[in-house]
Order: structure tokens, then sequence, then C-alpha cells
């Protein structure tokens, strides 16, 4: 069962203002849930985990992909000889075309692949969302929110600035259903 | 209604709305593309003798419109991807448009080896794996190297062209109903607009941005070496690579410049493709106009002064022989029209810059088109010398492809908003960040611009 608490936020500067306040409260880092129409980077919401190793290991795809590529060649011209030109059996000149090509695949696949890995996609079971967010609204809540908390968290997410609080509650069985909270 | 919500409105209609118009467009299109199936079902089923070549020239209209498409393709991914990396603020409205180019233009470029093959049933040959047949591809010729080049920019171009439409998707599946929300939904991945999930597709695209670059340049050298490889008079060429790469971009910006011009006028985007992007896009059409033109009087100049006899054959042959007419076309085309009109402030229009693409297109088209027949017709022993004429099927063939490719765009732009709605949103935010930092100092956490730098509150 998935169990959330947010607000909806108009601009940047109160959803920011909530995440700092939900923090002031004492929950945890991991339990806050920001999620937006576009990035966000100039504030400190939007550059939450930012730390990736992509580039390094897109790096190692590449050198994959171009190994696979060498081998791919000089293997297969070793296994199937076909004397050409007077070329040698594997030339390192037109090899390298195929280990480059192979190379810069490796490194696009790699990223596609962690791309998908570290961001959870595809991830089709029911998570914390609003539509409005596609209205530009940015989404702050908190995500199986301890029962004592609960009146609390939505007077600070209320006092940052949200347009709306809402409840998300998601049963094993059931459609997602949200419900505005009355002050 | 929000500036956000208006950008919302305006380029989600052409998705959720349509009008006689698209149908319209579709028939029309649709109907040269099933008139160049049928050519092509003609040409499988009585062979290869309906085409126009003739000994010598066994290449001809095919290959020139492989060159020519593959060329096209430039347009997008690298394009975006440099601008992208340059970080130029007026890239937003223009990057999907052009990273669309490059997909489908590669895409119909590849099917002209295959249509060439006479026996297309038997591509497949080209993939290297291990059959009962135990034939495996020689890596060393450059057509070879094209499988490779091709396959891995098309890759690459179709992951720079999806990345950045998943949230796009997203916002679709928010505001659709009906099977629309379940397809748009399917296609969103679940995607939510977490700061990781933006943070990663950001990293990713940065990468994929910085591997396409080479291989673009890669993909159109390995076509130049189908050429360069051979030892044809006028093809053996050191200067094919660099020349053939800076054809590619120059046929590839006049396209991306029509395209624009086309999606402006259809689907009411003046807000968004503006005489700005038009002038950018018109300098840097200019400039390839100058390199181009360079590079052909470069490769003129050392054949004239060379005066090597065979190359001397084909270089007469083109200058003031059977082809010369479509030569000084090609350079009337390339820089004699584009270059005062995209020089001349006043003329770099829309209008200017739709008229000099068009004569780009035409002439980019002629030049694949000389490097490749008249060469062919002139090989060294004048007893070996031939001429071409295409027929009606490889017309038909070429023309469909054309259609084709407005064909394939009008559907995209009917499946996936044709400019990046959540990148003009941050153009959005971060052109305010310039407007006023004071208005924005002091808030927690924000970056504020001051002397030059970013700083943070926190």
């Amino acid at each position: 069962m998935l169990k959330a608490i947010y607000g909806l936020y108009a601009d940047p500067d109160s959803a920011q203002r909530a995440v700092d306040s939900l923090r002031a409260a004492g929950v945890d880092e991991r339990a806050i849930s920001v999620a937006s129409s576009e990035p966000f980077e100039e504030y400190e919401f939007g550059r939450r985990e930012q730390r990736t190793p992509m580039a390094w290991l897109a790096a190692l795809g590449g050198l994959v992909g171009g190994v696979s590529g060498y081998l791919l060649s000089s293997l297969t011209q070793k296994a199937y000889p076909l004397p050409t030109g007077g070329m040698p059996l594997a030339p390192l000149w037109t090899n390298g075309i195929i280990t480059y090509e192979l190379t810069m695949l490796g490194a696009i696949l790699a990223t596609l692949a962690i791309l998908l890995v570290s961001a959870r996609l595809p991830n089709w079971k029911p998570q914390l969302y609003d539509p409005a967010i596609s209205d530009g609204y940015i989404l702050v809540g908190v995500v199986s929110p301890p029962e004592a908390l609960r009146i609390g968290l939505e007077r600070t997410l209320r006092e940052a600035g949200a347009s709306e609080v809402k409840e998300l509650v998601v049963g094993l069985d059931a459609e997602p259903r949200t419900q505005g909270v009355s002050e | 209604m929000t500036e956000k919500s208006q950008i919302n409105a305006d380029l989600l209609r052409p998705l959720f709305r349509t009008s006689w118009r698209f149908f319209a467009l579709v028939g029309f299109l649709g109907f040269f593309v099933v008139a160049a199936f049928a050519a092509f079902g003609y040409q499988m089923y009585t062979g290869i003798g309906v085409w126009g070549i003739r000994r010598p020239a066994f290449w001809a209209f095919d290959i020139t419109n492989f060159v020519f498409w593959i060329g096209i393709s430039h347009a997008g991914t690298l394009i975006s991807a440099i601008l992208r990396l340059a970080n130029a603020t007026w890239r937003r409205p223009v990057t999907r448009c052009a990273e669309v180019i490059t997909v489908f233009a590669l895409s119909i470029g590849a099917m002209f080896p295959i249509i060439h093959l006479g026996r297309p049933w038997l591509a497949f040959w080209l993939i290297p794996y291990p059959s009962e047949r135990q034939i495996w591809p020689n890596f060393r010729p450059p057509l070879a190297w094209d499988f490779f080049a091709i396959n891995t920019y098309l890759i690459g171009s179709v992951a720079f062209l999806t990345l950045p439409i998943v949230p796009d998707w997203a916002l679709v599946r928010d505001k659709a109903n009906g099977w629309r929300k379940r397809v748009y939904g399917i296609l969103a991945m679940g995607w939510r607009g977490t700061p990781k999930q933006w943070s990663r597709l950001e990293s990713a695209m940065h990468i994929v941005a910085i591997a396409i670059i080479p291989v673009a340049v890669s993909v159109h050298t390995v076509v130049s070496w189908d050429f360069a490889m051979a030892p044809v008079p006028m093809w053996h060429s050191t200067i094919f690579g660099p020349y053939f790469v800076a054809g590619a971009i120059f046929s590839g910006i006049a396209a991306l410049i029509l395209a624009m011009a086309g999606l402006r006028k259809l689907l009411h985007l003046k807000d968004y493709l503006k005489p700005l992007h038009f002038d950018n896009l018109g300098k840097l059409l200019l400039m390839m106009s100058l390199l181009w033109f360079y590079f052909i009087f470069a490769e003129r100049l050392t054949t004239w002064y060379g005066n090597e006899p065979s190359e001397m054959a084909v270089f007469w042959a083109t200058q003031r022989g059977a082809y010369a007419p479509l030569f000084w076309t090609m350079v009337f085309c390339n820089f004699l029209l584009p270059f005062p009109i995209l020089a001349i402030k006043k003329l770099r229009t829309i209008t200017g810059t739709v008229i000099a693409s068009v004569a780009v297109v035409v002439g980019m088209w002629l030049e694949r088109f000389l490097i490749i027949v008249p060469s062919l017709t002139h090989k060294y022993m004048p007893y070996n010398w031939g001429t071409y004429q295409p027929t009606w099927v490889e017309i038909t063939i070429m023309i469909g492809t054309f259609a084709g490719m407005g064909l394939l765009y009008a559907l995209f732009s009917k499946a996936v908003p044709i400019i990046s709605i959540w990148e003009l949103k941050v153009g959005l935010h971060a052109s305010s960040v310039v407007r006023s930092p004071l208005s924005v100092a002091g808030t927690s956490g924000r970056l504020t611009t001051g002397h030059g730098q970013l700083t943070t509150d926190n």
C-alpha cells in the first residue's frame, strides 16, 4: 500500500520552503518526494541526488564496445581468411573503423541502460504523483508519513505556501485515490 | 492563463485536434509514397534492368539519393548536439524539429543501398552473424563500414530524440483521455519528474551529445570513403571526407529551415519558431555556403592544376560538357543565390532563408549526382565511357522518398509535441533568473547570479 501526504506549489520558492520545513520538522530526507514538470537546477531541491557515475560507466561501455568491435573484425578475418588487395588479413587501419563505431555504440547503449536503471524507468506501479504537475505545479510530499505526524505535516506543507494539500492512498487492489485535506 | 499553460495548450493542440488539412496532406504525400512502393515492387518483379544504369555507370540515382539523404540527416542530431553542448538558449524550439529529420532521413537513406542490391531480400547478408553458409562479411570494404557507422548513428539519434520526449509524453498522458491516456501512459514509462530523474536525463543527454558528434562526422566521412577508396578519376581524393561532412551539414541546415518554416505555417507556431531562429540558422547556412565554395574551389583547382588526363576528362565533362548545365546550376543554387540572400541582413528573413534553403537542397542533390555519375561515365579508357539517363522507376522512387519524409514528419508531429515543451519551460525560468536576480536573492537554496558567478544562499 502506498500512502502519502503532499502539497502542490505554484512556484519553486515555496516548494523550496516546503522541503526546508519538512527537514526542519525531522522528516527523513529519503521520505521527502519532489516532482515537477521541468528541472529546477537553480534550486537546492532540484539538485538532490545529482551525483552519478554515469559518465564513467558510459566510458566503460565504450571500452567494452571497442574491444568487441576489434575482436569481431579481427577474429572473423582470421577464422575466415579472405586475402584482399594485398592487405594483411586483419589490418588495423580498417578494423580501427569498426572498433571506433562500436566504441561509440557501446558508450551510447551503456548510457541508455544506466539512465533507465538509475531513473527507475519503466515503472508503471502506483507512485506519488498528481496530474497538476503538468500544469506547472511542483509536488512536495512525504511518503508513508507516521500517523502521529500527519496533522503536523499537513500544516507544514500548507504554511510553506501550498496551493493545495492532498493525501494519496493506493491499496493493492484499488485505483489511486486522492483527497484534499481540509484545514 | 499562465505562460506555461499557454505553452501546453499551443503545443499539445496538434495532438488532440485534427483538421481536414492534415488528412489532405497525408493523402497527397501518401499517394507518392504508394507510387514509389509500386515502382519498387515492379523493379523487384521485373529485375534491375528497369533502371537506367548501364556499363560503366553502375551507381547512379540510388547511390545519389543514399548520399543525399545521409547528408540531410546531419541537420538534426549533430546540430542539436552542438547547440546543446554550447548551451545556446535559442536552440530550445529548434532541437526536436532537427532531431526528427535525422532519424527519418537516415532511415530513408539507409534504404537505398538495400534497394540498390537488386535482390533486397538478401540484405541480411550484410549482418555479421555465424550462419550455415559460413559467409561472413569482409570488414575491409567501405560498404561494411557504412553498415556499422549508419547503424550506430541511427541508434544514437533515436536515443537522442527519444530521451527528452519521455517527459513530454508524461505531459500528454496527464492531459489526454481514453485510449490516448493509456498509450501515452505506456510511452511515458511512469515518468514523474523527480529531481533524480531530471538529473539523470540531463546527464544522459549530455553524454549522448558528446558521443554523437564524432559519430555524425564519421558517418559522412565513411560515406565519402565509399568513393574515395576507389581509384576512380576525381574520387580518389583525401579532401572527400571533410568535403562530404561540410556538404552534409550544409544540406542538413537547409532541410531544417524548410521543416521549421512548414511547421510554423501548418501548426501555427509563429510564437515559438521566431524570425530569430531563421536568422541564426541563416547565418549558419551562410557559413556553410562559403565553406562549400571553398571546398569545391580547392577540389577543382587541384584537379585543373594537376592536369592528369583521366581526371581532366571528368573535369571538362562537368565544366563545359554534357554535365555542365547541372554543374553550373549547382554552383548557382549552392553559392551564387544563397550567398547574397543570407549575407544581406535585410534579405535574411524567413522568406529569404526559405528561398535559399530550397536552392541549397536542389544544389546539394545535384552535387551528389555530379560526384557519382560523371566520374563513372568517364573512367580512364575512352572506349569504356558511357552515358546515364534515369528511368521513370528511379525517378518515382526518388520522389516517393521526398514525400515519405514529409509524411513521416506529419505523422510524427501528430503523435509527439514537435517542440520540446519542458525545455521551453526551462527557458522561461532560466531567463527570469537573468532578468531579475535581485528579486530572488535571499531565497533559501536559490542560485543567484552575481558578478558573473553562481553562488548559493545555502
